[in-house]
């Protein structure tokens, strides 16, 4: 369905951003904050006679890369898993997935954080690293189970007995029919998550991770200039996050052309 | 003749016309800067703000959850000094200095080292207080360590709080170490507990705090402080009667003998810790 835009829409539109813009004149102004913008350049990157020179933030958004880029796979996988558990016949897998669901969604991700790293770690030789990633995963994948079961049960039972006449299994009803299923059906709610792990990652940085925002935190911590930098990590954030959001718009369609 | 005294007449006159005005103007933004000044903002509300940090034994909740501390009896003899009332605005350590541009308190007491960097972004008064720096090591993985060399080396690990002068302090004494920096003190004395850091850098006495609470797994290294620093109040640019004010409030209680009391109270003696424990 299109959608229709008239002109008093677009008046609307322009008055909001108006007012928007106004308060941060205002504000900006009675700030009395003395903004030295040319001095952020130098942190993102620099050419030297042509040669790239990554500055800290470019460095600290690789490492914020890394830890996301493996998180949300073992987010997506602890997620499936705790999922099928928690849907199977087995009474200690129902146990223990609905255990792992409820203490990880009712406590704050920086206190597992700091369980694991400053109390696991020690006993189990965790690196900071693999702490970090631990930690993300496992809060991440507990909010993708219940999206993943959500999806599940949403489809028609009438699948499931369609499936099991036709001879097959409950592996090949998954993955020939319900997940296939499922998966335009979750797509939206798992990439809010997945963006969401994005985002909190920046908590990386309470253990001393060099990530984005601690790289952004030194730099602060030596030059004061707060606003600057906190803006500039803002915008790398939603670099990282916007295209992913267009790309999973750009699946969604691919997938309702499908069927 | 007559013609030069009128034109002289007529001098007179636009220089005496031009001085009254020069000096009416002068007047006029003299009394706005004294109006607008922090210090005649807090006398009008009647509150002094203080922004600070936790930082024992300069800032600290005892049993009750009351603030004490060194900084706290300063800040609460200035307000008492104004004939004000006090409130402490606590906030984290890296957001003090953009708290207090935009204007969350009027000054910060807290613990707070002169820097060049710093004295860019702020106006510091005369030092109230100094301070050294001191380190904990820990007792497996700093085995021997007896100097600053010794902890000079890229193997070796130092944990420090983000923003603070322990940490600058860390990295100019110390700069082929490898640094890490924690939000709070808390988590960096953690990591050297944890023995994941070699030692922790931080303004004294704190360090010694955690050695004797920790005696079978931290010791000190280092009989002295090092890289001692002098402690200011921080107000916003610009602001020239609210420093001279705390300049002059800072001498007076230096000569009283009242700042050096107070010192001797919360960092020579153990007088206040049945307050805390």
């Amino acid at each position: 369905m299109k959608k229709k835009y008239n002109s008093a829409d677009i008046g609307k539109f322009i008055f909001v951003i108006g007012i928007i813009v106004y308060f941060m004149n205002r504000s900006s102004g009675n700030m009395g904050y003395n903004w030295q913008w040319y001095r952020i350049p130098q942190y993102i990157f620099t050419f030297d006679s042509g040669r790239f020179i990554p500055g800290l933030l470019f460095k600290g958004l690789g490492v914020t890369l890394q830890i996301t880029g493996i998180s949300l796979i073992l987010a997506f996988i602890f997620g499936l898993t705790t999922a099928f558990l928690r849907l199977s016949d087995s009474l200690i897998g129902r146990i223990t997935s609905r255990l792992y669901l409820e203490i990880i969604r009712n406590t704050p991700l920086l206190v597992q954080l700091f369980f694991i790293y400053f109390v696991l770690g020690p006993i189990l030789d965790l690196s900071r690293f693999t702490s970090a990633v631990l930690a993300l995963s496992l809060f991440e994948g507990a909010y993708a189970s219940e999206i993943f079961r959500a999806g599940i049960v949403s489809i028609h039972q009438g699948q499931w007995e369609a499936s099991y006449s036709l001879g097959l299994n409950t592996f090949q009803t998954y993955f020939h029919v319900i997940l296939p299923q499922a998966i335009r059906r979750i797509l939206p709610p798992l990439t809010s998550q997945a963006i969401s792990l994005i985002k909190d990652s920046a908590l990386v940085s309470t253990i001393a991770i060099y990530d984005l925002t601690m790289q952004g935190q030194a730099i602060i911590s030596e030059t004061f200039l707060t606003f600057e930098l906190w803006f500039t990590i803002a915008g790398i954030y939603l670099l990282i996050t916007i295209p992913l959001s267009l790309s999973v718009n750009l699946m969604e369609k691919y997938f309702r052309v499908d069927i | 003749m007559k013609k030069k005294s009128l034109f002289l007449q007529i001098l007179v006159t636009i220089m005496v016309l031009f001085f009254l005005a020069g000096s009416s103007y002068a007047g006029e933004i003299q009394n706005k800067l004294v109006s607008e000044s922090t210090i005649e903002q807090v006398l009008k509300r009647g509150v002094l703000r203080v922004g600070m940090s936790t930082f024992v034994p300069w800032a600290m909740k005892d049993k009750k959850g009351e603030l004490i501390g060194f900084e706290i009896d300063v800040a609460k003899k200035l307000a008492q000094d104004m004939g004000v009332k006090i409130e402490f605005v606590p906030t984290k350590w890296a957001g003090i200095i953009p708290a207090l541009l935009t204007g969350k308190f009027d000054v910060i007491i807290g613990g707070m080292g002169i820097t060049p960097q710093r004295s860019l972004k702020v106006n510091f008064t005369v030092p109230y207080e100094y301070s050294g720096m001191s380190i904990v090591a820990h007792k497996e993985t700093a085995k021997g360590f007896s100097a600053i060399e010794d902890f000079n080396k890229p193997e070796v690990t130092i944990a420090s709080r983000l923003g603070s002068t322990a940490a600058e302090a860390a990295k100019k004494y110390m700069p082929k170490a490898n640094h890490r920096m924690f939000d709070d003190e808390a988590q960096a004395y953690q990591e050297l507990l944890n023995g994941k850091a070699h030692a922790v850098v931080g303004s004294a006495p704190t360090p010694v705090f955690h050695a004797i609470k920790n005696p079978e797994k931290l010791f000190i290294p280092l009989k002295e402080t090092f890289a001692k620093e002098a402690i200011g109040f921080a107000v916003r640019k610009g602001d020239f009667d609210t420093l001279n004010y705390f300049n002059s409030w800072i001498l007076v209680h230096h000569s009283s003998g009242w700042l050096k009391e107070r010192e001797h109270y919360w960092f020579e003696t153990k007088d206040w810790e049945s307050q805390v424990q």
